[in-house]
């Protein structure tokens, strides 16, 4: 990041300066961001460093079949930084939702960053691309969302792929699919990929995710799903403040019960937490005002791949594949138990019609061993 | 069989080993317990306790359990397919994956003769029948599977040793642990299918055979009929004697 047209640009610190924050509000900032990333004390100079010498971070941030939650969810992260400066100077490049530029004065706003800083520029990819019939579903000035994604990806040194729709495609990919909607990490090859899976992913997540490339110059540690790790290495089960009653055994049966009144675990009802890797827990939202187990609710599963189509949101077991939405593997097993017992018994009575001189055969050379015996 | 001509002259065999029996009894065992737990894991009951959630553990107790089970099942299988390489030729692997023709003659004959009912000759093998060593070979299967999706949702909880994570790769392999978790809650029925099937068949060749099907996995001894040994039809994948 250290070419000639690179070193023209304002660094962040001039950027919130610019914007009428004073040094302390930096520092804090910083610290927050630090403490997300999951960095040890002595690193927030590091921040510091990267953040008052580094030039703002190119970035270009794409709409396809989405629902902008995740723009909404950016905006609203707890420190004011992270909307007025984060979003609106950094990514001014090229957004659909926030850039004040329209028709072609965008299109050309977004032609000059992508060549101007080829090989530099973070592209931010918010909703799935829908692929079938030639992409109609999806088209802005006249291209189509595989078209424009193509193009962008190209000269782009990293993609992020906000949210469930980018990186799992989401509702929209939900049975049956009928845009074919497709995450982003399907269709672009040779590119590093940042999956930020969440419906819409937590904003202070989004903002450390990007304060870490601009930090460090290279991306967050990735787990197998390519999500990184500082957020969704641990279950929104493990960092929950009800776990003590999951442990105790101690579950709301129903919503409206005793349990539910005194705050038990929300296991029973639905809750996917025990299944969902996600940062809720500890960082929460909304200026960490609360989360959906801490308002009563269950988890929604949103940040896993297919959480549409892969359970129920009010119970634990989901249907068994070819038997109906309503049927669970249980109702399904005790069938086949029935079913079996029941060949069971017919083969037992069988076995004493069709095997009968077999069987009195044993039992006769039984009887005459025990006449030969002898007291 | 020589039905009702004369009595039988029976040879005590050394069917199932010591290590055979030992294993098998401790997987029993074990599956009871993953099952019961599992499904206690899956459902909770609906505790009604006066005492404060700091004074229980139920649930804690019962995963614990589940997992300490977890652990025995998986090496004790291993245990049981290393046994399969040194143990006697009725714990050999090749009782529970098809190597020669007479396998699957053999197969036929069982389907033929016990599932069937058909009037024919009866087989004569000693330890697994063919068709019941291949549904082995399916229930070995099982077993992999519920050890790889189980220490695959255990290994992002697990904070101690290097063990589970070495199957951390699983729930990307599965797009996350709903599915997992569902595949996992499948399999167990599997277990329980097998179970009731293989108990009564237990009891089924002990009745039409008369040779101690139930009592050898306790003693290891089976009561075999001196012309099976003239006519060396013990083992399904070693060629026939002449």
């Amino acid at each position: 990041m250290d070419n000639a047209t690179m070193q023209k640009s304002p660094t962040y610190l001039e950027e919130f300066k610019r914007k009428g924050y004073s040094r302390k509000d930096f520092l804090k900032f910083c610290t927050l961001m630090a403490a997300y990333l999951g960095l040890e004390n002595s690193s927030v100079g590091q921040v510091v460093q990267a953040l008052s010498n580094k030039p703002r971070l190119p970035v270009i941030w794409l709409h396809f079949q989405e629902c902008t939650c995740c723009s909404e969810s950016f905006i609203r992260s707890s420190h004011p930084i992270v909307a007025d400066v984060l979003l609106d100077q950094i990514s001014l490049d090229y957004t659909e939702t926030l850039m004040a530029a329209s028709g072609h004065q965008a299109e050309e706003a977004m032609k000059n960053t992508m060549t101007k800083y080829k090989g530099e520029y973070i592209l931010c990819v918010e909703g799935s691309v829908p692929t079938a019939a030639d992409g109609v579903y999806c088209m802005i000035g006249g291209k189509t969302s595989l078209q424009i994604l193509e193009e962008a990806a190209e000269g782009a040194k990293a993609i992020i792929a906000w949210g469930s729709c980018a990186s799992n495609g989401c509702v929209q990919a939900a049975k049956p699919n009928p845009t074919s909607a497709t995450p982003i990490h399907k269709l672009v090859k040779g590119k590093p990929v940042i999956k930020v899976p969440g419906c819409p992913p937590i904003g202070e997540v989004m903002a450390g995710v990007i304060v870490h490339v601009v930090t460090f110059g290279r991306l967050p540690e990735l787990d197998g799903l390519g999500r990184p790790k500082a957020f969704y290495s641990k279950r929104v089960h493990d960092t929950c403040y009800r776990r003590p009653y999951y442990d105790a055994g101690l579950y709301v049966e129903s919503f409206d019960d005793e349990n539910a009144k005194k705050g038990y675990c929300l296991y029973k009802v639905g809750c996917k937490g025990p299944s969902t890797y996600n940062a809720c827990g500890v960082t929460k939202w909304n200026n960490g005002v609360s989360f959906p187990i801490q308002s009563g609710h269950g988890c929604f599963g949103c940040s896993e791949e297919n959480y549409w189509d892969n359970g129920r949101i009010y119970q634990r077991a989901s249907a068994f594949p070819g038997f109906g939405i309503e049927s669970t593997a249980d109702m399904v097993g005790k069938v086949a138990l029935g079913v079996t017992a029941g060949a069971l018994a017919a083969h037992a009575v069988m076995t004493n019609v069709r095997k009968k001189k077999l069987i009195k055969g044993l039992e006769k050379e039984g009887k005459e061993s025990e006449k030969e015996l002898k007291d | 069989m020589a039905n009702g001509k004369s009595v039988h002259k029976l040879r005590r065999v050394y069917v199932w080993e010591q290590p055979v029996r030992i294993y098998h009894w401790l997987n029993a065992l074990v599956i009871l317990v993953l099952i019961a737990t599992g499904f206690y894991i899956a459902d909770p009951l609906a505790l009604q306790s006066s005492k404060e959630a700091s004074q229980q553990f139920t649930m804690g107790w019962v995963r614990m359990i589940h997992f300490i089970a977890s652990y025995i099942f998986f090496f004790n299988f291993l245990f049981r397919i290393y046994w399969g390489f040194v143990g006697n030729k009725y714990a050999n692997w090749k009782q529970f994956i098809p190597t020669s023709r007479r396998f699957f003659r053999e197969m036929w004959q069982v389907f033929k003769m016990d599932i069937l009912m058909l009037r024919g000759k009866e087989h004569m093998s000693v330890g697994h029948n063919a068709m019941a060593g291949f549904i082995y070979f399916f229930t070995f299967l099982a077993f992999l599977v519920q050890c790889v999706t189980g220490f695959g949702l255990y290994a992002s909880m697990s904070t101690g040793w290097w063990f589970p994570k070495l199957f951390a790769w699983v729930p990307a392999m599965f797009g996350g642990d709903f599915f997992l978790r569902q595949v996992h809650h499948w399999t167990m029925w599997f277990f329980i299918l097998f179970t009731v099937i293989h108990v009564y068949l237990v009891f089924y060749h002990d009745y039409v055979e008369g040779r101690g099907e139930i009592s050898s996995m306790g003693g290891g001894w089976k009561f075999i009929e001196e012309d099976v040994f003239e006519k060396g039809m013990d083992v399904p994948n070693e060629p026939t004697k002449s």
